[in-house]
């Protein structure tokens, strides 16, 4: 790029001398932080997506071995299917898994939505409360999964006393321990932990909405059910819109609450624990890494939507 | 809400402090209940556990938490980890954002795709290849493993924001420091990132609460204590022990890891929500 073909006017020459120069600059100060993402994000994903062609236990395999799709599609001269996408355990988890980000997401938007209203109206004392929304997100989510494994604890559980007190649970039950409702037990704790994020978001977005529209939307009579439908939504939509593709990606993936509170058991594994399962738990490098593979294209498709339907641009 | 009648006002008032309140119960209560199981001991914990206030105080949990568990252990590779994937983070995202903030060269918007694509990965998509790759270099139940591996996920929101920060600085103090002959290096250490301090501490604030809470990884890359963080060692607490119910020792490790948090996002709770609704509205 120095040697740029000959210009007449020396001026030009020098800028196009000061870009490249810059140019290279750039790329120097890019090399650190480039290769420690290539080495901590490009090579295991390329090494995951190459394990995932091959049938390989850890322990026990020198090597991977080469087999192609089966991991993906398999079916045995008895006709047994042994691929990912023929076991009814995946299937389990990704119906799991979306039972878990539309319950979560759902709340978290609606009870969102009411928090950052509640912060954003005229009331006494909202400082304290912006500040005591704030308590759920600090707190680590081992932590709140625990804190909540106690509150759910079958006999010593405030929450199971509760259950039991109104009757919905036997004596000696839990949430958590009845499968019907165990799915909807851990949206709970998601739904305390992330609410408050979510509010946040909100709250920010409501902050934007300039108060001479109400101004005005008051001078016309329009009650606050009119303002809320016609004037706040509307405006809130971007901030909204952005909250909403993060909550469902976050839970699309979401591994450690789930699985501190119930473990591996089939009617809440998600589609994170059921991979590390087969990783880690089974030694299976081969077939865990192809769900794996599935993961990541769930979330990329996703997220494709996301940069597509909101215009994300840079610079 | 602006109605001129006065009854009408006390009882939106009244209605709004009401829900308030019922706001404030709910995110409050599971914090408040850790506490007082905390203060609960082993002996009086089967008894007390629905009680709504704990009637012999006492820090037994407390004492036994780092006497009877490597606690103490789990605590220190927990700051060390912690530290060392914020110092690394910020010290590369610096260089990264300086480029990608003031510097015009082709393929940068491919590159912030490519960064943004990394900040939504699926940890669970590198798994097995990371984990293939720390065993390699014998990282595996390292502190430098764990350090490596959370390099994926503080990295990129790292550059990400400071990037968006390096942006907003004036060119003016660039140039100044161009025609002052300064090098790019020393432009960027002594001119920017002075001006730079606050992003670096809420952005360097925010990654370490990431890095102090992770999971999966910490579970996954350590085998014992001598690199095992304290979100491990809380997971694994229960069976862990021959306590008939070590709630009151589960609930003591967490209130000492969250105090800290606790205090750290209200001191700077500005700070906090600005990192977070700008990180988040700009991917």
């Amino acid at each position: 790029m120095t040697t740029t073909p000959t210009s007449s006017r020396p001026a030009v020459r020098r800028t196009r001398g000061l870009q490249a120069s810059r140019t290279r600059v750039a790329l120097l100060l890019l090399v650190p932080m480039l290769l420690v993402l290539a080495a901590v994000a490009g090579y295991p994903l390329l090494r995951t997506i190459y394990l995932s062609f091959t049938e390989y236990n850890i322990l026990q395999d020198p090597a991977p071995k080469w087999i192609g799709l089966g991991n993906y599609w398999f079916t045995t001269d008895e006709g047994v299917g042994l691929g990912v996408l023929q076991t009814p355990e995946w299937w389990q988890s990704v119906w799991n898994t979306v039972r878990f980000t539309l319950g979560s997401v759902l709340l978290e938007t609606v009870l969102g939505l009411a928090f950052a209203l509640i912060i954003n109206s005229k009331i006494r004392g909202r400082g304290l409360l912006r500040t005591a929304i704030l308590v759920p997100w600090a707190i680590p989510t081992v932590v709140s999964a625990q804190m909540w494994n106690w509150m759910y604890n079958d006999s010593f559980g405030i929450i199971s006393q509760w259950g039991q007190k109104l009757g919905f649970l036997h004596t000696g039950e839990s949430f958590l321990s009845n499968p019907d409702t165990a799915m909807a037990a851990l949206v709970a704790v998601d739904v305390w932990k992330t609410t408050p994020f979510m509010a946040l978001l909100l709250l920010a977005g409501l902050q934007t909405i300039p108060s001479d529209m109400y101004e005005a939307a008051d001078v016309d009579g329009a009650s606050p059910w009119t303002q809320f439908w016609r004037l706040t939504l509307p405006l809130l939509m971007p901030a909204l819109l952005v909250a909403l593709i993060f909550r469902t990606l976050d839970a699309l993936r979401v591994f450690d609450m789930p699985y501190i509170v119930k473990g591996n058991a089939p009617e809440t594994i998600t589609m994170s624990i059921y991979a590390r399962q087969e990783l880690i738990l089974n030694s299976q490098f081969g077939f865990g890494s192809a769900i794996s593979v599935m993961i990541f294209l769930i979330i990329m498709v996703f997220t494709a939507i996301y940069v597509t339907s909101l215009r994300v641009r840079f610079d | 809400m602006n109605s001129k009648n006065p009854t009408v006002r006390t009882l939106t008032q009244i209605a709004l402090w009401v829900v308030a309140l019922i706001v404030l119960f709910y995110v409050l209560f599971p914090f408040y209940w850790a506490v007082k199981t905390s203060l609960t001991g082993p002996a009086q914990l089967s008894s007390e556990a629905l009680a709504w206030f704990p009637t012999h105080v006492t820090w037994q949990n407390f004492r036994d938490v780092f006497a009877g568990q490597p606690f103490g252990r789990n605590l220190l590779n927990s700051v060390v980890v912690a530290s060392g994937t914020v110092i690394l983070s910020l010290l590369l995202s610096a260089l990264a954002a300086y480029a990608l903030g003031k510097f015009r060269f082709k393929g940068k918007s491919i590159l912030m795709y490519i960064i943004l694509a990394v900040s939504v990965f699926p940890q669970i998509a590198v798994l097995s290849g990371l984990y293939t790759m720390i065993k390699t270099f014998s990282l595996y139940n390292t502190w430098g493993g764990l350090i490596l591996s959370y390099m994926i996920f503080t990295l990129p929101f790292t550059v990400w924001t400071l990037t968006a920060f390096v942006r907003e600085i004036p060119t003016e103090l660039e140039e100044a420091a161009y025609v002052d002959g300064a090098s790019p290096l020393q432009t960027l250490f002594q001119v920017l990132l002075p001006v730079m301090t606050p992003a670096l501490v809420t952005t360097g604030l925010l990654a370490f609460i990431n890095a102090w809470n992770e999971y999966l990884f910490a579970l996954t890359f350590t085998s014992d204590n001598t690199a095992k963080t304290v979100p491990v060692a809380i997971a694994n607490f229960s069976g862990a022990t021959i306590y008939e119910n070590p709630f009151g020792q589960i609930m003591a490790a967490s209130v000492i890891v969250t105090i800290p948090l606790i205090i750290l996002v209200l001191v700077f709770q500005r700070n906090i929500v600005s990192g977070l609704t700008a990180g988040a509205v700009k991917g």
